[in-house]
């Protein structure tokens, strides 16, 4: 398959994934999951604990074989698009490297892709301004608050500039106001390196506020249940109190609810 | 939004003046610790009984008499005495070059178990079946008595002649303090390999990154808490494989030997032995000393208190 422009930046063709098959504790963590990201698209996962959003996520990254079922990322296997670095991740943790500089840790995927000193620092230091911690690029993980430490595992992410960037709740240790700034901060970056993201999210609203659509699975065994269209075009503060907005929360609340009582535990209204 | 705090300037040097207080405190500390051991051995000298006592049936207290329990300033006075009378070495020369001596062979012996044990932990961490099949020889071999295990490696080395390289008896003790020196590194490198929590060993996947590159980026910085007090405790046991060394196969030149020497003069001159326990226990915090200055080095980019 070619790898042009136009190509999607995902496409899961049946993918489904079961754990400890043949065994006693045999999971079908995914049933056969067919989806597609275009490219330059923020596409949200939601859904309760358990509904295999993580896992999706993981067989999108390769970090996970699916057990049968297809997966490619910019038209190639999700395989030759880990190794040729499509995509950077980020976590609900930061998982910074303690011993090493705000600097150093941007610096991380660059090292082990072989750029050269140079352009490393160069690289570095405009992905700082780009989430605006210039100011800190000599401190080390700790010295930094929870939403800043964040950032910089976005700035890590983005530095080699990939055009997928897969995030796992990246946002879900953060408290609610350093969260929808942080919300707001990944809408101005995003407008300015035009990749396409897959944001697993527990929030209804911060999927309404970031995504084009709205993926919302249910568990037991991990399906997509429906897939909501977000029509609010550009976002900024005053989206928040936009009655569209809240009418988009209503329609993902009710798919949610939608899915049978028990699966619908876990999921947060704020 | 984040501007730089204003006292992020001061910061280095209040910590610095923190830590001179630190090491004053630390001083004052070891002096008084010293000071409060030297008074507890004479207060029992002066309150307990000369041939010793019973104590619930048993003879534990021991003799408090001059023979058994010679006074702290005899000890220290006979470091000035001739070793051999008429001759000019004084007992401190021959206690220092034999401290000396040990020390550096207790040295080797750390650096050998140190590259043994962490060479063992990378590659039980590369392979999970190695692990499993290994881990417990090593713990097995722990148990081995070393008063067993010295006349052997002196025998084996004994007949190693390659090239110009002929065998010395003092590598002997070294691969013994190294035998006892590579279990706990072993085990805290193991550790520290396996520390790195799954979402950073599943970044450094998402880069491709080869196994390689993530024992040296991820694994080996990570497991710097865990390494630290693993040295300790193999410095630790160099100096004790060191001396028990020297003792079993009979090395001369070291305080293992000294202590055994002065021994056989304890019924004439019981002060004498102590100087030799004494510079034993000089070279064992020497080795401490050496150590901590290790940690601080390595540990001087990290958060305070991160040491595992």
């Amino acid at each position: 398959m070619s790898t042009t422009n136009d190509s999607p930046a995902v496409e899961v063709l049946g993918a489904t994934m079961t754990f400890n098959r043949g065994r006693a504790n045999e999971v079908v963590a995914l049933d056969p999951i067919t989806l597609t990201v275009n490219a330059g698209e923020l596409v949200a996962l939601i859904g309760p604990s358990g509904c295999g959003k993580s896992t999706l996520l993981r067989l999108i990254a390769n970090l996970i074989e699916p057990t049968a079922g297809t997966v490619r990322v910019n038209g190639k296997a999700a395989s030759q698009a880990r190794l040729d670095g499509d995509y950077g991740m980020a976590f609900q943790q930061a998982g910074l490297f303690e011993w090493r500089t705000v600097t150093r840790n941007i610096e991380l995927p660059l090292e082990l892709k072989g750029w050269d000193r140079t352009r490393r620092r160069e690289r570095a230091s405009e992905m700082l301004d780009l989430v605006r911690l210039g100011d800190f690029a000599d401190h080390h993980p700790w010295e930094l608050s929870g939403g800043m430490q964040q950032r910089v595992a976005i700035a890590r992410a983005l530095s080699f500039a990939p055009k997928l960037l897969l995030m796992d709740e990246p946002f879900g240790a953060l408290d609610e106001m350093t969260r929808e700034h942080m919300q707001g901060e990944l809408g101005q970056i995003r407008a300015k390196t035009a990749s396409s993201i897959v944001f697993v999210t527990h929030s209804i609203p911060e999927a309404v506020f970031l995504a084009n659509r709205v993926v919302v699975m249910s568990a037991r065994p991990g399906q997509i249940a429906a897939i909501i269209d977000i029509t609010l075009g550009q976002r900024d503060e005053l989206t928040r109190e936009d009655p569209a907005f809240f009418a988009h929360v209503t329609s993902v609340r009710e798919a949610l609810r939608g899915l049978p009582a028990s699966h619908g535990a876990g999921v947060d209204d704020r | 939004m984040w501007r730089r705090a204003p006292d992020m300037d001061n910061r280095d040097r209040r910590v610095g003046d923190t830590r001179m207080r630190d090491a004053a405190r630390r001083t004052l500390m070891f002096i008084a610790a010293l000071a409060l051991a030297a008074a507890a051995w004479e207060i029992y000298k002066a309150v307990g009984p000369d041939n010793g006592g019973d104590l619930l049936g048993m003879h534990v207290l021991p003799k408090a008499e001059n023979r058994a329990m010679p006074h702290i300033w005899e000890m220290l006075s006979r470091f000035r005495h001739a070793e051999v009378r008429g001759s000019h070495r004084t007992i401190f020369d021959s206690v220092a070059s034999g401290a000396w001596y040990s020390f550096r062979i207790a040295l080797a012996g750390l650096a050998l178990g140190t590259a043994i044990g962490f060479g063992l932990a990378v590659f039980m961490a590369r392979f999970r079946i190695v692990e499993r099949g290994l881990l417990p020889w090593l713990v097995v071999s722990q148990t081995v008595p070393l008063i067993a295990l010295a006349p052997l490696v002196e025998s084996w080395g004994g007949r190693l002649h390659i090239g110009a390289f002929t065998w010395q008896p003092w590598m002997s003790a070294a691969i013994i303090a190294a035998f006892l020196a590579f279990f706990p590194m072993a085990v805290g490198a193991l550790r520290g390999l396996s520390s790195p929590p799954p979402a950073s060993v599943e970044l450094m996947a998402s880069y491709a990154a080869p196994w390689r590159s993530t024992l040296w980026k991820l694994r080996l910085p990570a497991a710097v808490p865990f390494l630290l007090p693993a040295f300790r405790l193999a410095a630790n046991a160099a100096v004790v494989g060191t001396v028990v060394a020297e003792i079993s196969t009979g090395l001369r030149g070291g305080i293992g030997r000294l202590v055994l020497e002065y021994m056989r003069e304890a019924t004439g001159d019981p002060a004498k032995v102590y100087t030799a326990v004494l510079g034993a226990s000089v070279m064992g915090l020497a080795m401490a000393a050496l150590v901590a200055s290790t940690e601080k080095l390595v540990m001087r980019n990290r958060r305070a208190g991160a040491v595992a």
